[in-house]
């Protein structure tokens, strides 16, 4: 039986019960927890990316996927942290000061916990403090922040000014995104990334850890 | 009830409707703050309200639209304002119809709760309906003269919106819209629906007039029209953007101008849409402007 093809294709299909099932029949038969979260839900959840990239699956699908993801991840954990294996990067993640839309910052947590990023999700309504204190107490790499309404965007630049003040900038990189984001406002900011989609922000994540 | 006659018997007429634009962007600049709850304006701005609508109806609109997209218990909740919905949604139509002076139609806007139905997010289903209905009641109980269900992304939600509003008030047309975005494969909402399913659920459903609203240009409307004149022989509203919205010097602005759109607008009254209206970005200028085309 290959565990691992079966474990990636009940992910793709977000059949949760099914991926805990078998992430827990791999690890009993002596397949290790990092193989399983490579082979199995990390490269079942880049090709959900990409999937849904293209527009061959949409939100809802991607949802389903996540849930199977967690439902394996939970199961993995205590092993992972067993063997010491460290995370792809620490990344603390919020809607910002303002913003009650959470759906977007939602599915680029999902994307980045697929990719095997530590992430710390602060909601939404997030206060640009709140986000600095955050990175510093979690000891993040990376600020993630989305907005969907032009009129909460300035927050973002207060949370770049905060970093600055404090001496973090380059030590904690921003990545900013949501429908109204661009790139000419990530300049204009002086934040360090932007996402235009789910998909793109993690690779963007990627490149500001070096990962 | 306003003395107008009723809107669907206007529109099997063959009345062709230019409605109001964009709400929320007329209110910031009337004061409104960035996190604030728009709808509490009804409350403590409700002149600001009214004299946006008022603009509107100066500017040639026949159907306007009520500040209530967000109040819904479920959105007010987010600003601890659910036990104000009643207050909320009637002074909101009281507002509008005090605008209109029985010369303009009221639309009492719905929009979507913000959260995904079980089982993609947590919202359960029977929630979602008592919060449509506690709106919807309080809209109708203050005499709305349509329920106008928008931006939609949802077909379940926007199938539960619809059920709720033919439930508490059978004899109020109901408008139902979603938002739909440009793709290589063609147009979807966020959650995957296409023109074909909204058009199937939403008549099922038993909405009276269909079609979209937001996240396009009036040139990608133009194609969402005539997709749902394939599909159907509902009377259809279509609310396009004024563009979609650039960012300059840390100003959000909308690139499309009065006439630009208003030639689309044009194209879709061509097409047999019979209510055309603003979205995000519009000003009276552009309804204005399309009023001259479009009539």
């Amino acid at each position: 039986m290959d565990y691992l093809k079966d474990i990636s294709e009940s992910l793709e299909l977000g059949t949760a019960e099914r991926v805990a099932e078998l992430t827990k029949q791999a690890l009993d038969t002596g397949i290790t927890a990092v193989v399983v979260l490579n082979q199995g839900l990390i490269a079942a959840m880049n090709r959900i990316g990409e999937k849904f990239k293209n527009h061959e699956i949409f939100l809802p699908d991607v949802l389903l996927a996540a849930k199977a993801m967690y439902a394996g991840l939970d199961l993995l954990k205590p092993h992972l942290v067993r063997d010491g294996i460290p995370v792809r990067g620490r990344v603390v993640i919020g809607s910002i000061q303002g913003d009650m839309h959470d759906i977007g910052k939602n599915l680029v947590a999902i994307m980045l916990k697929g990719a095997g990023f530590e992430i710390f999700d602060l909601g939404n309504d997030v206060a640009p403090e709140k986000f600095v204190a955050a990175a510093q107490r979690e000891n993040a790499q990376v600020i993630g922040m989305s907005a969907l309404l032009t009129t909460t965007m300035p927050g973002m630049k207060k949370v770049v000014d905060l970093l600055k003040s404090k001496g973090l900038a380059g030590r904690v990189k921003v990545i900013v995104g949501g429908a109204p984001v661009t790139d000419e406002f990530r300049q204009e900011i002086g934040a360090d990334a932007y996402g235009y989609d789910a998909a793109n922000a993690v690779d963007k994540v990627k490149q500001l850890v070096g990962a | 009830m306003s003395d107008l006659p009723g809107i669907l018997e206007r529109l099997r007429e063959g009345k062709v409707f230019v409605a109001d634009g964009a709400m929320g962007t007329m209110l910031i600049e009337r004061g409104l703050k960035s996190g604030q709850c728009p709808e509490s304006f009804n409350l403590t701005n409700p002149d600001a309200v009214a004299e946006v609508s008022r603009l509107y109806i100066g500017a040639g609109a026949e159907i306007i639209q009520t500040n209530t997209f967000g109040a819904s218990p479920i959105k007010l909740a987010l600003y601890d304002l659910q036990d104000k919905t009643e207050e909320i949604n009637r002074k909101a139509v009281a507002i509008a119809k005090k605008a209109c002076r029985s010369h303009a139609y009221v639309a009492a806007s719905c929009g979507p709760s913000g959260r995904l139905l079980k089982p993609y997010g947590n919202l359960d289903p029977e929630d979602l309906i008592k919060s449509c209905e506690r709106q919807v009641r309080a809209l109708t109980d203050a005499a709305a003269d349509a329920i106008c269900v928008e931006t939609m992304s949802d077909i379940n939600e926007a199938v539960i919106w619809v059920r709720a509003a033919k439930k508490v008030a059978p004899n109020i047309p109901v408008f139902a819209t979603m938002t739909f975005d440009p793709t290589p494969r063609g147009f979807f909402t966020m959650m995957g629906v296409d023109i074909k399913k909204a058009v199937t659920e939403l008549t099922d459903a038993g909405a009276d007039v269909l079609g979209s609203n937001c996240g396009n240009g009036s040139d990608q409307m133009v194609d969402i029209a005539a997709m749902f004149k394939e599909l159907t022989d509902k009377p259809l509203l279509i609310r396009p953007n004024a563009g979609m919205p650039i960012l300059e010097n840390g100003r959000t602005v909308y690139l499309e101008t009065p006439e630009y759109m208003a030639d689309n607008c044009r194209e879709l009254a061509r097409l047999g849409v019979a209510v055309i209206g603003g979205c995000c970005g519009t000003t009276p200028s552009h309804i204005r402007a399309i009023a001259r085309k479009v009539h």
